[in-house]
């Protein structure tokens, strides 16, 4: 049962990327596993800037024999087509089998298939697997129509135990020789065996798994070090050899405010900042190197040469920028793009349509509307300044900085510098609920003025990032609990409505973590607020698992089918109580007007869904006792008209019948 | 301590080391060592080729009136082209490194993605900035598409920012204290250019003037454009043609341009417009050189 280890060297790969292609990897490496009948599993993955690895254990040495069932001619054929068939399977007419299909008896014969050896079936499989792997963008490098990959291949290492599976990709052959550290590591291909594969590599200065990376960073950033989960993970895949290091810069830097210092040290420079006690800045930062250490100080000194420089900057922009109050910066916005594509293109377009949307927002909120109006106004001015051009990540915080040192108000200066946020999933919203409706009037903006012209995303295509502007709105909506209707301000684009509401289901599936069906079924009932959703999923969710909801959720799918078949799905026909017979039948009816009652009268929506739950056992004593397709059709459609105003009554929070019962699961 | 031209003088004896033609610098305003044709043009076809050169590279819309110690309007970049790439580039790059005094042992290097897209020329590609003790000292490029063309021979393009690098190694904190030669400072030798062509660039450049040239030039280079498609489907031969020249006019374009956009005399909306007419004729004229290219050839075998 040999093991198997295949190490893809690479020029060195975008970090952000290394993570989604070692999963494919695997997934690929283990369907092979499977199809190709070789057992063992994948024991782990893992990698640097320059190597995939993928290691595995428990392989066959070769497939097991099979059989293969061969259909020859029809019995009826006679016996001298029996022998043509035996000969041509090289046995004999006695050997041969029969089997009947609809069309009659046919001769058939089991031939034996010798499994064909592990190391074979890899080398020809390996080749696609390599090739296949995703990434978002790759190149060619060995010419035109060649093949593609993240970066350059430069040596492959595929062993099956002791043994080369030798292969090739884009003209590199697989073999048993690795590559050290660029810097320091051996200058020549280092052998490699499976057993001692990581310790080899280590004494060439290359720690081939990310989590001892990861820790050998951690251990040595110290306890005033910011935290800063996404930096560190970049800088995981950024080195083969981490070593932090600590520099310094002048305290008279700590006058420029901490968000663009932070900034320039995060996003120009991946460098974790450093706190004092009392949680402001220090003059210090670190940066992690992919060496073994700094004996003479030269790459601590170089970096503070380049932060020094970074920072000299900063100030320069910041004080040319004051010259020019973010408020006289409005005609220059006339300037600036926003969207080529867009009959008004400009930031100042955008601007006089963000003023107005959010003024619309506001309307049923309450809040400081002046301050919106302003934040508003002023919220891309920024666009114009010095420090952003430079540091453009910066964007809003910079507006936001200005605006409180040239005396506007907290809350202007606040949503001014929130209003671009969440930028992402994990980021936060806004913090004023002026903040909030800022964000969101220019989000919808996008969308509206995007969908208008027929600018959708396209498969992985968004450039427009329209993804993200309807996540961070729904974000926004969410958990702002802002009584607003999203609906009423689509502008009437079905489009924009649809897309809106699969990244509503995306964002309570894969940020809040609701399942499929629960969030299928609150989708699909008619709503007024986002933020009302995630009360009826939380109630949904937590009462799912009591043993009255999911039967009758299920009753309410049957009565949905039942309708549906009869055409009457919808139909606002009422039963009419003299025709309703004794018994389970009227028991219903009554127990529906009595629920609904609780429910009109109950606060909160689990105590709804609890007093709907309680119907189960009257409707499931209806089904029981009761046919609904009475022969007198009269009764017949009382009995549709019945569990329809039922049906009706009761989809209001959620279309129940999406719920997939899973009680057999938990069983 | 090396001074500015000693590591310009060790890079270029490093890339003819390793059979690099040393062009000079192209004598067109350029805004990157990439628009030079010795790289745009030459990365085209099926050719192999290697070149280096220093090409002073003009970006009006960076000066600052000589006042910000880590910004130019003008700078040098050392630019090499490899094509096709050979497969240790990236070993070779390193041994440059060490070639112009930095003990890569004592110092942190990273490659971090970079990828490089140039609109005006229809070209971009796949690659890394390459980062010394935290400072961007080259843009390393696969390049993919030149002139709207996929290319044949993936050529890998190594630009060097020179002043960047020196004020590295000759630890200063401004680039004007570089020292060029002896005696002589970075300042000595540019100072002036760069405070009076930060005046002219965003003050005084006549605007109706730089229109005109931009006009001008445009016309002229389509001129050139039409006639070889005329007389590539008259099938005369091309092999003399002046695209070359046709292609001059489009860096003249791309320079007005960079003038009127530092002048701040381009509108939103007629900015995309003017972009798409300078690829426009990037495109056209990388499509003629390829065409003459394999014309060349065929006349060769013949």
């Amino acid at each position: 049962m040999p093991d198997f280890l295949l190490e893809i060297g690479v020029e060195e790969i975008p970090d952000w990327m290394i993570e989604p292609a070692l999963a494919d990897l695997k997934a690929r490496f283990e369907k092979l596993l499977e199809t190709a009948r070789l057992s063992g599993e994948v024991d782990w993955v893992d990698a640097t800037p320059r190597r995939l690895v993928l290691k595995a254990s428990g392989l066959v040495e070769s497939q097991a024999d099979s059989e293969e069932l061969i259909t020859g001619p029809p019995k009826s054929a006679g016996t001298g087509a029996a022998q043509g068939f035996a000969r041509k399977n090289a046995t004999t007419v006695d050997r041969l089998g029969t089997v009947s299909t609809d069309k009659g008896e046919y001769f058939s014969f089991k031939k034996q298939v010798a499994g064909r050896a592990t190391a074979e079936i890899l080398s020809e499989s390996l080749p696609a697997i390599v090739t296949a792997l995703y990434f978002p963008k790759t190149m060619y490098w060995t010419g035109k129509g060649g093949v593609r990959f993240i970066r350059p291949i430069r040596w492959i290492v595929a062993l099956l135990g002791d043994d080369v599976v030798s292969f090739e990709v884009a003209g590199v052959w697989s073999g048993n020789t690795t590559r050290g550290h660029r810097i320091l590591g051996s200058k020549d291909p280092v052998a490699v065996k499976i057993d001692g594969y990581e310790s080899v590599l280590r004494s060439n200065y290359v720690i081939v798994k990310s989590a001892e990376r990861r820790a050998r960073i951690e251990t040595a950033l110290g306890a005033d070090v910011q935290p800063d989960p996404e930096l560190l993970t970049t800088l995981v895949y950024l080195t083969e050899w981490p070593t932090p290091i600590r520099g310094a810069f002048d305290a008279g830097f700590l006058e420029l405010p901490k968000e663009i210092l932070s900034t320039v040290m995060r996003h120009h420079q991946r460098y974790f900042s450093v706190l004092n006690p009392d949680g402001g800045l220090a003059p210090e930062f670190v940066a992690v190197t992919n060496t073994d250490g700094d004996p003479d100080g030269l790459i601590r000194q170089g970096n503070e040469r380049v932060l020094r420089a970074r920072f000299n900057d900063a100030r320069f922009f910041w004080q040319v920028d004051q010259q020019k109050k973010l408020a006289d910066r409005l005609d220059d916005l006339k300037k600036v793009t926003f969207q080529a594509k867009f009959e008004k293109p400009t930031y100042f377009d955008k601007t006089e349509r963000v003023v107005a949307l959010a003024g619309e927002l506001a309307s049923g909120v309450t809040a400081d509307e002046s301050a919106i109006a302003r934040g508003a106004l002023l919220a891309k001015t920024d666009l114009t300044t010095d420090m952003v051009k430079e540091f453009t990540e910066l964007q809003g915080v910079v507006g936001g900085l200005y605006a409180r040192a040239q005396g506007e108000s907290e809350s202007v200066a606040a949503a001014i510098q929130d209003h671009y946020k969440p930028v992402s999933m994990g980021d936060s919203i806004p913090r004023t609920v002026e903040g909030q409706i800022v964000a969101m009037a220019d989000k919808l903006d996008t969308l509206r003025e995007s969908f208008a012209i027929g600018l959708a995303p396209t498969g992985s295509k968004d450039p427009l990032a329209l993804r993200r502007a309807a996540q961070g709105l729904i974000k926004i909506l969410v958990e702002s609990g802002l009584p607003i209707e999203l609906t009423a301000y689509l502008g009437g684009n079905h489009d924009l409505k649809a897309f809106l509401d699969e990244r509503m289901a995306y964002y309570f599936r894969e940020v809040k973590g609701f399942a499929y069906d629960e969030v299928n079924a609150v989708l699909a009932a008619p709503y007024l607020s986002v933020a009302g959703l995630l009360e009826r999923l939380t109630a949904i969710h937590e009462i799912r698992n009591t043993p009255d909801f999911e039967p009758l959720a299920a009753s309410l799918k049957r009565i949905k089918n039942i309708l549906k078949q009869a055409n009457q799905l919808g139909s606002d026909s009422q039963p009419d109580p003299a025709l309703l017979t004794d018994g389970p039948e009227r028991d219903l009816a009554a127990a529906a007007s009595r629920v609904a009652r609780i429910v009109m009268s109950t606060p909160d929506v689990k105590g709804q869904l609890e007093a709907i739950a309680s119907l189960r056992s009257i409707v499931d004593a209806f089904f029981d006792k009761i046919l609904v397709n009475d022969p007198v059709e009269k009764i017949r459609q009382n009995r549709l008209a019945l569990l329809n105003s039922l049906l009706t009554e009761f989809s209001r929070i959620a279309d129940f019948s999406e719920i997939v019962p899973r009680a057999s699961e938990t069983t | 301590m090396d001074n500015f031209q000693d590591t310009i003088f060790k890079l270029k004896r490093y890339w003819a080391d390793r059979g690099a033609i040393i062009q000079e610098p192209y004598d067109v305003e350029v805004g990157a060592g990439t628009m030079a044709p010795e790289t745009f043009l030459r990365v085209l076809g099926p050719r192999p080729y290697r070149v280096a050169y220093v090409q002073p590279s003009r970006r009006p819309a960076d000066g600052r009136y000589g006042e910000n110690p880590n910004r130019l309007y003008k700078h040098q970049q050392l630019q090499v082209i490899l094509k096709p790439t050979p497969a240790d580039v990236l070993e070779q790059y390193l041994g440059s490194l060490e070639a112009i005094g930095i003990d890569l042992k004592k110092h942190d290097i990273k490659f971090e993605e970079d990828n490089w897209e140039a609109p005006t020329l229809g070209a971009w590609g796949i690659g890394w900035q390459v980062m010394l003790d935290g400072l961007e000292i080259t843009q390393f490029t696969y390049f993919q598409q030149c002139g709207g063309i996929d290319l044949e021979l993936v050529p890998a393009e190594i630009t060097y920012g020179l002043e960047r690098i020196v004020a590295f190694l000759q630890g200063v904190d401004s680039l004007y204290d570089i020292q060029w030669a002896p005696g002589f400072k970075y300042s000595d030798v540019r100072l002036a250019e760069e405070v009076q062509f930060s005046v002219y660039n965003f003050e005084a450049a006549d605007v109706p003037m730089l229109w005109q040239g931009f006009e001008m030039n445009e016309k002229e280079a389509q001129r050139l454009i039409d006639g070889f498609r005329k007389a590539v489907k008259a099938k005369q031969s091309v092999t003399r043609y002046p695209v070359l020249p046709a292609y001059d006019h489009v860096l003249k374009c791309s320079h007005f341009f960079n003038l009127l956009d530092a002048r701040g005399a381009i509108s939103v909306t007629e900015r995309v417009g003017i972009i798409a007419r300078v690829r426009k004729l990037a495109v056209g004229v990388a499509d003629a050189w390829v065409t003459q290219q394999a014309a060349a050839v065929s006349k060769e075998v013949a």
